[in-house]
């Protein structure tokens, strides 16, 4: 049975998508048969994250619509195997996502695969709450920065009592926190939330911190998830975050300030 | 002065302040008063009318809430009255 994983956040632009794009890499690169679905229907925009913008055909709604089969809509990742993506719409019409229509493809791809990661739209409304609605577990991301966190603390209130698995009232949706654009070095000036305010605020386990930086900006650029970006700390971060969900003791790291040594300083050495 | 502020043991330290504030920002969010029922502005309104008729009270000395405890919701109505 598949499990099914929803990377929401509340706010926009706290880095849902690339995570979605990474984590669902990192589990395909750990041999797992992954498939990540964008349920930002309108605004599609996990395609070009994960470079797959040309290959579109047939999207999430109307594999509902039943325009297409699952299998045609589904596109296989170039580089790995297990790993496939289901495009959103860009149809504008805001009710093109029904509950019975998702219900029916995740079941369908249950089958299949053995992780299924729903891309949240940003905001509280259908597109982001039918993402969350069917998870087993949440990705939570979130910026150290004041209206990421509350609106991660009102998503959280979503979830544990709105969530199918919270209506059925036999579990809850198992949640995981991910600090998303984290600077050492604010944080040690008190410019920026720590990761234990963050942690204090959202009472939600910390499954891994990914620093700021810049090759998060060039890989989107080039379409590749940040996470095959070797040698760079966010692809790192997201590597060691994918290990932890996987079960795997990895300890956290980019969570201090690097102190630069001379060398560096003058070289500029990244 | 600005320059004064570089000798200051305790810096501006910012991430302090917010987090103060989002500790009561999620609070409230939390408290149940930010989605409480849509009627409690209007019910707030037409309570505060029913104690005018007796006592003139200002805004502010109207606290009004609803929480939840265990199962239960309860309305909370407090209002302080004026020294005569």
């Amino acid at each position: 049975m598949a499990k099914i994983i929803v990377v929401t956040s509340g706010k926009g632009g706290v880095g849902k998508t690339t995570t979605s794009a990474s984590f669902a890499t990192g589990l395909a690169m750990r041999g797992h048969k992954t498939a990540v679905i964008d349920f930002d229907v309108g605004l599609r925009n996990l395609d070009l994250i994960m470079g797959v913008e040309r290959r579109v055909v047939f999207d999430f709604v109307n594999v509902i619509n039943g325009e297409a089969t699952l299998k045609q809509a589904l596109i296989k990742d170039k580089h790995l195997d297990k790993l496939h993506i289901l495009a959103a719409s860009q149809t504008r019409d805001k009710d093109a996502l029904t509950t019975e229509g998702v219900e029916k493809v995740l079941n369908d791809l249950a089958q299949d695969f053995d992780f299924i990661v729903c891309d949240s739209p940003a905001g509280i409304e259908r597109g982001a709450f039918l993402a969350m609605y069917f998870a087993d577990e949440a990705l939570v991301v979130t910026n150290p920065e004041v209206s990421s966190v509350r609106d991660s603390d009102r998503v959280l209130g979503i979830l544990s009592s709105k969530a199918r698995l919270a209506e059925k009232g036999e579990t809850k949706v198992k949640e995981h926190l991910v600090l998303t654009r984290y600077n050492p070095a604010r944080v040690a000036k008190g410019e920026m939330l720590s990761l234990e305010d963050v942690k204090e605020i959202l009472a939600i386990p910390l499954l891994g911190v990914v620093p700021e930086s810049s090759s998060v900006l060039t890989c989107s650029n080039s379409g590749v998830p940040v996470i095959r970006e070797e040698g760079s700390d966010a692809g790192l971060a997201y590597q060691d975050l994918v290990a932890r969900f996987l079960g795997d003791e990895v300890p956290h790291r980019f969570i201090t300030e690097q102190k630069k040594g001379l060398f560096s300083k003058l070289f500029g050495a990244t | 002065m600005d320059w004064l502020k570089f000798f200051r043991a305790e810096k501006n330290n910012t991430a302090k302040t917010a987090k103060d504030r989002l500790m009561l920002a999620v609070a409230y969010q939390r408290s149940g008063q930010a989605n409480g029922p849509s009627y409690l502005p209007r019910l707030r309104e037409e309570l505060l009318g029913v104690v005018r008729k007796y006592i003139q009270v200002p805004d502010e000395a109207v606290q009004f809430s609803v929480q939840r405890e265990g199962g239960l919701e309860v309305l909370e109505l407090n209002i302080t009255l004026p020294d005569q």
